[in-house]
């Protein structure tokens, strides 16, 4: 049941072993419908979306061999965007559980405290229906998030520790967790797969290329754009105003809105429609013709979107970053 | 700095670091610091490593600097460029100077001396009063309202450390900065890991900076549903409670206002009470990961004083406690408008005359650029 909603916690060979199934078994004809079902859940997570089991999961060892197989066809079609996404998802998958675990009652609190606390070395006590953890552990955490919410000032400190809802708590792990699937997948090596998981592998490979033209993210980009776009891709919440510094610096750099508006796909909030026409407004394709720039250094300092490097020296708008300049007189 | 001034400095400090080793406590992990000093009339000299106290007293010794600072943070290679130290910590540092908290006693003892006909007149002033040049700079001397205004913002930051971030005061260093503030050390094991940006929102924790009416029960829409913060609640909360309501005979009354003033206004309370219940710090000083820090127990070349521990803040007298250099009578020609009081013993008002003073006065009158070596 645990491992239905947490099959990345399974050690794939091993549950294979236990359950008496081997690789070449599961590329039977019989077993399509698993396979379907693994791919399924790769596109659901493909699209932004998050794969939804069954509520009461009424078929783990299902639920669990359908992660380990989409696994496997990620790993032979080994393209970085999907299996990316596909963690992500999974990521916010595991989240829901979590979530419930520490809501519901009482005896389910053990697994899902332990496993924040052995994945993620973050200690969380409970004090009444409260989860309490260090500041230290909140701020390494929340200061990635953008929202005044997350400020500490904002929030219940005594004593060294911040109090969270549930909720509040699973969402300070959620980038860790999705890293943490990332890295799992990472770290499984690829055996030898039935040639009836071929033809799927194929499908993964044709539906990554749809992903192919999101903006490529470049060396030379200063630190606050590459900051967004990263926020961006752990599916975090980007503010406003670190939208607007990616699209008016993008358009600087002569990137163009379809290039860009796959960037905020994975965006908690992404309306296509909404996102196009926001990114033609800013550059001045649409509206009164005013094409923006790109905020300044200063602006952006204090909104806690810069994080400057030794080579932001003498730059004072993100747009001047790594262009020839004149040393200044140290 | 004239040679000649820079000499009697120099000589000064020479002989309190000869005479004072005891006041400069080994700094815990000295081999894992950065170092670094300055000269008078000379540049910085950064990213020193030194192996233990011994050859810390022998770099005072030998090069006299007239500011020496060491890092909060540790490396497994100090002597290497910033990008190859290898950070693996630093304290948490907090900075609190007088001259950040506007205060009106500060145009009392702040003296403008000017760059082209040497007069020093009291207060501030775009050009000299007396020859009109706009070559005038203005320096602020001893004041003990300073002071005291310095140590509230230090029991405030305290008060903070304490109850809400679990650092209890036997863990928080206070130090007198040399000049005209307070410089408090946290070396928790806690915190130490925590970088830039954990920093950052940690000091507007301290200082009471972004909060909005939501965390404090204020709902945007629908105010009249609010609940308002209670007094005796812990951290901001109580502290909000305390500097709305102050009694708690008033708080039902002021709630009611509160509420019914609505949304924009609870921001402004907020926002207004920063200065009175936020600890009034520098942020970057805080944030600042890599910062080579004023050394316990040196001298500050911008008043000859020392940076030294105070244990008990309440008693804690700066102008005689820090004021550690030697006492014999020296001559000097002092420009200074305004007295300054050190080792409870007036010196001044001086109006461009020879007078002999102890070398303790005469550096402090030099380093502010009052006085000079005759
Ligand atoms: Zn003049
Ligand atoms: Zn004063």
């Amino acid at each position: 049941m645990d491992l239905a909603k947490y099959p990345f916690l399974a050690e794939a060979g091993a549950y294979l072993r236990d359950k008496g199934f081997n690789l070449e078994q599961l590329g039977h004809p019989d077993w399509a419908p698993l396979v379907d079902k693994a791919y399924g859940r790769i596109v659901v997570a493909s699209s932004g979306q998050i794969y939804g089991s069954d509520s009461r999961l009424e078929n783990p060892d299902m639920e669990i061999l359908s992660f380990i197989v989409a696994v496997i066809l990620l790993k032979a079609a080994s393209v970085q965007t999907l299996t990316r996404r596909f963690a992500l998802a999974e990521a916010r998958r595991a989240e829901r559980y979590l979530q419930q675990d520490l809501w519901s009652s009482k005896k389910s609190l053990d697994l899902p405290l332990k496993i924040i606390r052995e994945l993620f070395g973050v200690e969380v006590s409970v004090e009444s229906d409260e989860f309490v953890i260090r500041v230290s552990d909140y701020l390494k955490r929340a200061v990635h998030f953008h929202e005044k919410e997350w400020k500490l000032v904002n929030r219940r400190v005594g004593s060294g520790h911040v109090r969270l809802t549930a909720h509040e708590t699973v969402r300070l792990i959620r980038t860790e967790l999705g890293q943490y699937i990332n890295s799992r997948i990472q770290a499984v090596s690829l055996p030898q797969i039935p040639e009836a998981f071929q033809a799927r592998v194929r499908d993964l490979v044709s539906l990554a290329s749809r992903f192919s033209d999101a903006v490529v993210v470049s060396s030379d980009y200063p630190p606050c754009v590459k900051h967004a776009i990263e926020v961006l891709e752990k599916g975090e919440n980007l503010p406003h105003s670190g939208r607007f510094l990616l699209a008016t610096f993008l358009l600087s750099r002569g990137q163009t809105t379809d290039q860009i508006a796959p960037l905020f796909k994975n965006a908690p909030d992404y309306n296509e429609r909404i996102t196009r026409y926001q990114l033609e407004h800013i550059s001045g394709a649409s509206g009164r013709g005013t094409k923006y720039s790109c905020p300044s250094c200063d602006k952006l300092r204090s909104e806690n979107l810069c994080f400057a490097v030794p080579e932001c020296d003498g730059v004072i708008n993100p747009a001047q970053f790594g262009k020839r300049r004149p040393r200044p007189n140290a | 700095m004239l040679e000649r001034d820079a000499a009697l400095v120099e000589n000064a400090i020479k002989e309190y670091y000869f005479n004072h080793h005891d006041l400069i406590p080994v700094p815990p992990k000295i081999g894992e610091r950065e170092f670094g000093y300055q000269k008078f009339n000379g540049g910085m000299t950064r990213h020193i490593a030194i192996r233990d106290i011994k050859e810390l007293h022998l770099l005072l010794m030998r090069e006299t600097p007239s500011d020496v600072y060491c890092s909060n943070a540790y490396y497994s290679f100090p002597s290497m460029p910033m990008a190859e130290k290898d950070w693996k910590g630093a304290d948490l540092i907090f900075d609190i100077d007088a001259k950040d908290l506007a205060l009106d006693c500060r145009p009392s003892h702040s003296v403008s001396r000017c760059g082209t006909c040497g007069n020093a007149a009291q207060g501030r002033h775009a050009a000299c009063p007396s020859c009109a040049s706009p070559k005038v700079e203005s320096v602020s001397v001893a004041c003990r309202n300073c002071i005291d205004e310095s140590k509230k913002e230090v029991a405030k930051l305290a008060a903070i450390l304490d109850g809400d971030l679990g650092i209890s005061p036997a863990d928080v260093q206070v130090y007198f900065s040399g000049n005209e503030g307070f410089h408090i050390k946290v070396p928790s094991p806690a915190y130490e890991s925590l970088g830039s940006h954990e920093r950052a929102d940690l000091v507007d924790y301290v200082m009471f900076n972004g909060a909005i009416p939501e965390a404090f029960g204020m709902r945007r829409q629908n105010s009249a549903k609010s609940s308002l913060p209670e007094l005796g609640e812990p951290g901001w909360r109580g502290r909000v409670a305390s500097g709305i309501f102050g009694s708690r005979s008033r708080a039902q009354k002021i709630s009611r206002q509160v509420v019914l003033e609505g949304y924009a206004a609870f921001q402004a309370r907020l926002d207004g009470l920063k200065k009175t219940i936020g600890a009034r710090v520098d942020p970057k000083v805080t944030m600042d990961v890599h910062r080579i820090f004023r050394l316990e127990g040196s001298i500050n070349s911008k008043s000859g004083l020392a940076k030294v521990r105070a244990q008990d803040l309440a008693s804690f007298d700066p102008f005689t406690d820090a004021c550690l250099l030697g006492d014999e009578k020296v001559e000097v020609a002092a420009c200074c408008p305004v007295p300054v009081r050190l080792r409870n013993k007036k010196y001044g008002p001086y109006a461009g005359e020879r007078v002999s003073i102890p070398k303790y006065a005469a550096v402090y009158l030099i380093c502010k650029g009052l006085a000079s070596a005759v």
